[in-house]
């Protein structure tokens, strides 16, 4: 990186470090960060458009739909998330390119499953074994991202579904006596309405999100865990210019740090999101609120 | 079905070290995926079990702590509940883990701690500690003022009216939260062998063998299921046994507001 | 390798489409010095690297290098995330079970048990072994007590600290450790024999690919380039072809 980095046996401390924290390994190591906030960003709405179609299912008044919806919701509370974020890498994985197979290689008649191969066609092949390694990757990312939605969207689900029933019933009479659908409500008058109590149990929703963040490492993703290991572990003197012994320690304190700070600067921005919507709420924060600018 | 009987005998204790040695290695049929599982959920057991009794009694006094009025007690109580529930309980795990390697050249006591038995224990016991003390403290604040009110005109004080009355108070309300806590604290084992602690002689957790299975036969369509049957057999056994306690703490009230022990928002840490 | 463009050519004229030249994907853990590690710029590096490339350059086909853990590496490699492994691996009939290998590219070799001073008894100590290796085989049906760890820097680490007692890993990964340590570990006991060699590790189903690659490893046995790149790598009195 810089122009006295060229032999680092002879830098003092401080350059020694400016060196080595600036080698290319450590810069996908900070890259690696930046995936983490991608995988936030992009998260967040998926889960929450599964949690609204999950909890829009719970509440159908079509029996098999709403069983299915309640189903979602108990399944995945039921079991340790870590299980499902193994499985479902594998099984997505699967179960698109069987579903590929089937449609473009409709003539091929070797099984697909030959003892422990999983065969499929070559253009059924996702991506395709002509494509480039970042599509590989996004391809990879892309169903930790699914698997992820899939898992968050049912807490998300859980928590709406509680949200839309702690909407005041009357609100919802009064809607009717003006004469609206069932469809109608719903859209103008409950949804609206339910975000606000909704928020606490979304905000927590967000809080435990950031904290499953390190489990990509189990997907197979080089992430922050991934490259704190690596980059942490013993380097001896004939495979870098950098050795150094076990830092493995220092490494992982500094993610502990990085994640508290993303959970004080998120409890910090929470907490101004819900006075803002608090605003004009018929409940005891919004009450809070009136009074507190009108005394 | 006797070979299976046979299998169970050869890996029902496999987990902690008894029966046969080397883990299956070919066939792979359901019944050894039954087997070594529901072996493996042993260690989810005793985990689960030993961080939560203990971490009990430190998430009462970090609850007292938080909500007491003396700075030098409350900010450090404070503090740990924030730095154990601020960050992911992997990266606690494996911070634990190269911190007690580090420990174990200081002095020879700290042996045992890189042990997934005693390591990954310690980190669950501070870490449910950390979410129940949050739970009681917020339960210890929506202690109807009239209760205490009612104990100071009866003249109890200092410990006596902590453990006649602001406590079970307290549990009372915190018991649904409480519960959500022990089903995901149960969960959370699942990471210990996953995150740094080394298995030895292959005794895992339920997850452990589960990924063993989903390894050796690419099939993730048995093994995962399995374990989440096995999971969810546990989790109904929490539900009861929690509610049991539930039924006792409100057994004083009048059977309209007693109400079932109502599971709200179930979250993942 | 002429059969090779005529597979490929049939594939691309049965599917209707012109497929550009395929890429083979290499996978690779990435963690084992001096087979293959990331190196000081975030790259793939090592023995392994060079000689995959030269073997690509020699069968012709354009080469892509993929990381990945070696916990997962075989089910990586047989549901079609990457072609080939070239990480290390001893060929067993336990593997060759599930996937296939080209010939050995690198010789048989030993494997060692290294260990912080002279008196352990490697059969009943403590030993540590990276997960689903040839030596964690070895060690867990010797008679001593196996502790699995994901990546071989960790088996070394477990040993420094007290861990374990000894470690048992290819002697050649673990020479260059045992000369930087300035004394503190040594290697204890004989070498131990294990497996056959190191190749290159494809889906069964894949034989055209593999006849390709060990073509291009015999050339480069015979025309001694081969053992050019293991000297280079491995030091100057390393098993040669």
């Amino acid at each position: 990186m810089f122009p006295y980095c060229t032999d680092p046996d002879t830098l003092d401390t401080f350059r020694w470090f400016s060196c080595y924290l600036t080698t290319g390994v450590h810069m996908s190591f900070y890259l690696s960060f930046l995936k983490v906030l991608a995988l936030l960003a992009i998260t967040a709405p998926v889960a929450l458009g599964f949690g609204f179609l999950g909890a829009m299912a719970a509440r159908a008044q079509f029996a098999p739909l709403s069983l299915f919806g309640k189903g979602y919701i108990a399944v995945v509370r039921g079991v340790p998330d870590i299980a499902f974020f193994l499985f479902f890498v594998i099984a997505l994985d699967q179960a698109f390119e069987w579903s590929r197979h089937q449609i473009l290689c409709p003539d091929w008649t070797d099984p697909i499953r030959q003892g422990s191969d999983f065969l499929v066609c070559p253009q059924a092949k996702l991506p395709l074994g002509t494509a480039p390694e970042w599509m590989h990757e996004t391809y990879g990312f892309f169903l930790a991202v699914i698997t992820f939605a899939i898992v968050f969207g049912a807490f998300a689900a859980n928590v709406l579904f509680g949200a839309m029933r702690a909407v005041p019933h009357a609100q919802l009479e009064t809607a009717a006596a003006y004469g609206m659908s069932r469809r109608q409500t719903f859209w103008r008058i409950l949804v609206p309405q339910m975000w606000v109590y909704a928020l606490p149990g979304l905000s927590n929703l967000w809080m435990v999100l950031i904290k499953a963040t390190p489990l990509l490492f189990l997907l197979g993703i080089e992430d922050i865990v991934y490259w704190a290991r690596e980059l942490g572990g013993t380097k001896t003197s004939r495979f870098t210019d950098y050795p150094h012994g076990d830092w493995r320690m220092w490494y992982f304190l500094f993610l502990l740090v990085f994640y508290l700070a993303m959970t004080r600067i998120s409890e910090i921005v929470l907490e101004r999101l819900m006075r803002r919507l608090s605003h004009g709420q018929a409940t005891s924060g919004g009450e809070l609120l009136r009074k507190e600018t009108t005394a | 079905m006797s070979s299976c009987l046979q299998t169970i005998q050869d890996y029902g204790l496999r987990a902690i070290g008894l029966g046969e040695r080397l883990l299956p290695r070919e066939g792979y049929t359901l019944c050894e995926h039954f087997t070594l599982i529901g072996s493996g959920m042993i260690w989810n057991i005793y985990f689960g079990v030993l961080a939560l009794t203990t971490g009990f009694f430190l998430a009462t006094a970090l609850a007292v702590g938080k909500a007491s009025p003396n700075r030098l007690v409350r900010k450090p109580a404070e503090w740990f509940i924030f730095i154990f529930r601020g960050s992911p309980l992997f990266i606690q795990f494996f911070f634990a883990y190269f911190l007690f390697l580090s420990l174990k050249s200081v002095h020879p006591v700290f042996d045992p701690f890189t042990a997934a038995w005693l390591g990954a224990l310690i980190v669950l016991f501070f870490n449910t500690a950390a979410y129940s003390g949050e739970i009681f403290y917020g339960a210890l604040r929506s202690i109807p003022k009239g209760d205490i009110e009612a104990a100071d005109a009866y003249g109890f004080s200092g410990w006596s009216k902590f453990r006649k009355i602001t406590w079970p108070t307290m549990l009372r309300l915190a018991w649904p939260a409480y519960t959500n806590e022990a089903i995901f604290l149960f969960h959370a084992t699942t990471l210990v062998f996953f995150s740094g602690f080394p298995a030895w002689q292959q005794r895992g957790d339920a997850l452990y063998y589960a990924n063993y299975f989903a390894d050796k036969t690419f099939n993730p369509f048995v093994p995962y299921p399995i374990l989440a049957f096995y999971f969810i057999l546990l989790t109904l056994g929490i539900i009861a046994m929690f509610g049991l306690v539930n039924r006792r703490l409100n057994r004083h009230l009048p059977a309209e507001r007693r109400g079932k022990l109502r599971m709200r928002m179930n979250l993942i840490r | 390798m002429k059969t090779l463009i005529l597979t490929t050519a049939a594939l691309a004229l049965t599917a209707g489409m012109a497929l550009a030249q395929q890429t083979v994907r290499m996978g690779t853990e990435g963690a084992y010095p001096p087979y293959n590690f990331i190196n000081d710029a975030g790259e793939i590096d090592g023995f392994e690297r060079e000689l995959g490339d030269e073997l690509c350059t020699r069968a012709g086909l354009t080469c892509e290098w993929v990381k990945n853990d070696w916990d997962s590496i075989i089910p990586n490699l047989v549901s079609g995330n990457y072609d080939t492994i070239v990480a290390g691996m001893s060929i067993t009939d336990e593997r060759d079970e599930v996937i296939d290998f080209t010939q050995d590219y690198y010789p048989p070799t030993a494997s060692a048990y290294v260990a912080l001073s002279d008196g352990v008894d490697v059969m009943s100590a403590v030993v540590a072994a990276q997960t689903g290796t040839i030596q964690a085989g070895h060690v867990a049906e010797s008679g001593a007590t196996l502790v699995e760890f994901a990546t071989p820097e960790e088996t070394i680490a477990a040993v420094r600290n007290g861990e374990a007692d000894a470690v048992l890993a290819d002697r050649d990964y673990l020479v260059p450790i045992v000369e930087e340590s300035g004394g503190e570990l040594t290697f204890i006991g004989d070498p131990v024999p294990l497996g056959g060699g190191v190749g290159m590790g494809l889906r069964e189903s894949d034989t055209e690919l593999r006849d390709t690659f060990d073509a291009a490893i015999t050339s480069m046995k015979e025309d001694g380039t081969l053992n050019e790149l293991l000297k280079k790598w491995f030091g100057e009195d390393t098993q040669t072809y």
